[in-house]
């Protein structure tokens, strides 16, 4: 799938008008950008089922989840940023609302992986964890929120709106690499899972033999 | 409902009363806010900006603010102050705002005297910021109590609030600037408004299931 959407990014997909070739990193950056909400999001609703179902095993996918968004955050702020370098020629720009945010979120569930760490493992911990990510769901929005504010006195003059005015081609394409990057999130997630969890059943039968 | 308000009543004056007794945070709140604005002074070349000044403002009020916050849930933890009051019969979330209502207050002292001092040493202030200062307190008290309680179960305690509690503080941040520098607060303070009932609601919600197990 993901061999599919570089080929059809490379060799389908329209050279843009304006931008030229370095446009292409777009099919790569909003896709990721979006598969790291949606890790963030799935993240919390384990952790939702955490602390409310009581579901064993849901703390795990909890954490793998937030990792996996966290790795996607992070390939956003690189992949945003080399973006940047080569259309406006900085690496950084804080007029850029979506790299901004991406930036808060990595510092938020960087903290996470501190809290994490920091507490002996066992119901607390997962229930700490837990409310911890049910906080980040709800920042996500309210920081959106606010670096929109931010924008009106930081930087005055950006509230132009760039609608999504894609060619079909293109736009078939996008959705074919969100697709790829949605199933190699899942893919990741996946095979984490079942590393971390045959880490578990070990360290029982470790203990069982000691 | 009266029961819990006197729940929430009775463990508030407990902590008042320790703070009154043993004078541990509120000193050390208004002593380092107001050497942070000395610091700011220097820190500030002489021809910038009021708005400048004001900027840093907030930072000294959120940083106070953390202060108050790594004491909070100290007795708690180190006499197992804690186990008593899950025993004792009231809602959970009745300590939860408890603890916001002390820390609060804690804050609204040390500002008391910082606001005036902020005045003295670089400008005035006007309604929209003190408005702003109010309802950035409320936010920062209901999300830092929880975040308190959350640190003070992990091995790095004081180090873990700050990394906890920042990145929850930039919206504040944003809201109070936004109120004290431009010419419409009202959307800030709305925005703050908005930020405070969110955050009340999800810690409300949630801290029974930080100090419980």
């Amino acid at each position: 799938m993901l061999c599919a959407a570089i080929a059809l990014i490379f060799f389908y997909a329209p050279v843009d008008a304006d931008q030229g070739l370095s446009q292409k990193i777009f099919y790569f950056h909003v896709p990721i950008a979006l598969t790291s909400y949606a890790c963030f999001g799935w993240g919390a609703w384990k952790a939702l089922l955490v602390l409310w179902k009581r579901k064993p095993g849901a703390d795990l996918e909890s954490y793998v989840a937030i990792h996996q968004g966290v790795i996607f955050g992070a390939l956003t702020l690189i992949t945003g940023s080399i973006w940047a370098k080569i259309s406006w020629g900085v690496w950084w720009t804080w007029s850029e609302r979506q790299l901004v945010l991406f930036l808060v979120l990595f510092l938020f569930y960087s903290a996470y992986f501190m809290l994490r760490f920091s507490v002996e493992p066992g119901p607390q911990r997962e229930n700490l964890s837990a409310v911890y990510a049910l906080f980040g769901v709800v920042l996500i929005p309210i920081s959106f929120l606010a670096i929109r504010l931010a924008e009106s006195f930081i930087h005055p003059t950006v509230f132009t709106s760039r609608g999504p005015q894609m060619a079909t081609s293109q736009f078939a394409t996008f959705c074919v690499a969100f697709a790829a990057m949605i199933l190699l999130a899942g893919t990741l997630y996946r095979v984490e899972l079942v590393g971390k969890r045959l880490d578990a059943h070990l360290r029982e039968l470790r203990e069982l033999l000691a | 409902m009266t029961a819990y308000l006197a729940d929430v009543a009775t463990l508030a004056r407990k902590d008042l009363r320790l703070e009154l007794r043993a004078r541990n945070t509120v000193p050390a709140m208004l002593l380092f806010v107001v050497a942070a604005l000395v610091v700011f002074h220097f820190a500030l070349p002489a021809e910038s900006s009021e708005l400048a000044a004001k900027g840093l403002l907030w930072v000294a009020i959120v940083f106070t603010a953390l202060l108050g916050l790594t004491r909070a849930f100290v007795a708690e933890r180190e006499q197992r102050l804690i186990d008593g009051l899950l025993l004792a019969p009231c809602d959970r979330s009745a300590i939860w705002l408890a603890k916001a209502v002390a820390v609060l207050g804690f804050l609204v002292v040390a500002e008391v005297v910082a606001l005036p001092a902020f005045a003295l040493f670089f400008s005035g202030i006007d309604g929209a910021t003190i408005a702003g200062v109010a309802l950035a307190d409320l936010g920062i008290c209901a999300v830092g109590t929880v975040l308190a309680a959350m640190a003070v179960a992990g091995r790095a305690r004081e180090l873990l609030l700050p990394l906890l509690f920042l990145p929850l503080s930039i919206p504040v941040i944003v809201g109070g600037v936004g109120a004290s520098v431009t010419d419409h607060p009202a959307r800030y303070l709305g925005f703050l408004a908005l930020y405070d009932a969110v955050f009340a609601i999800i810690s409300w919600a949630s801290f029974e299931y930080v100090v419980t197990e």
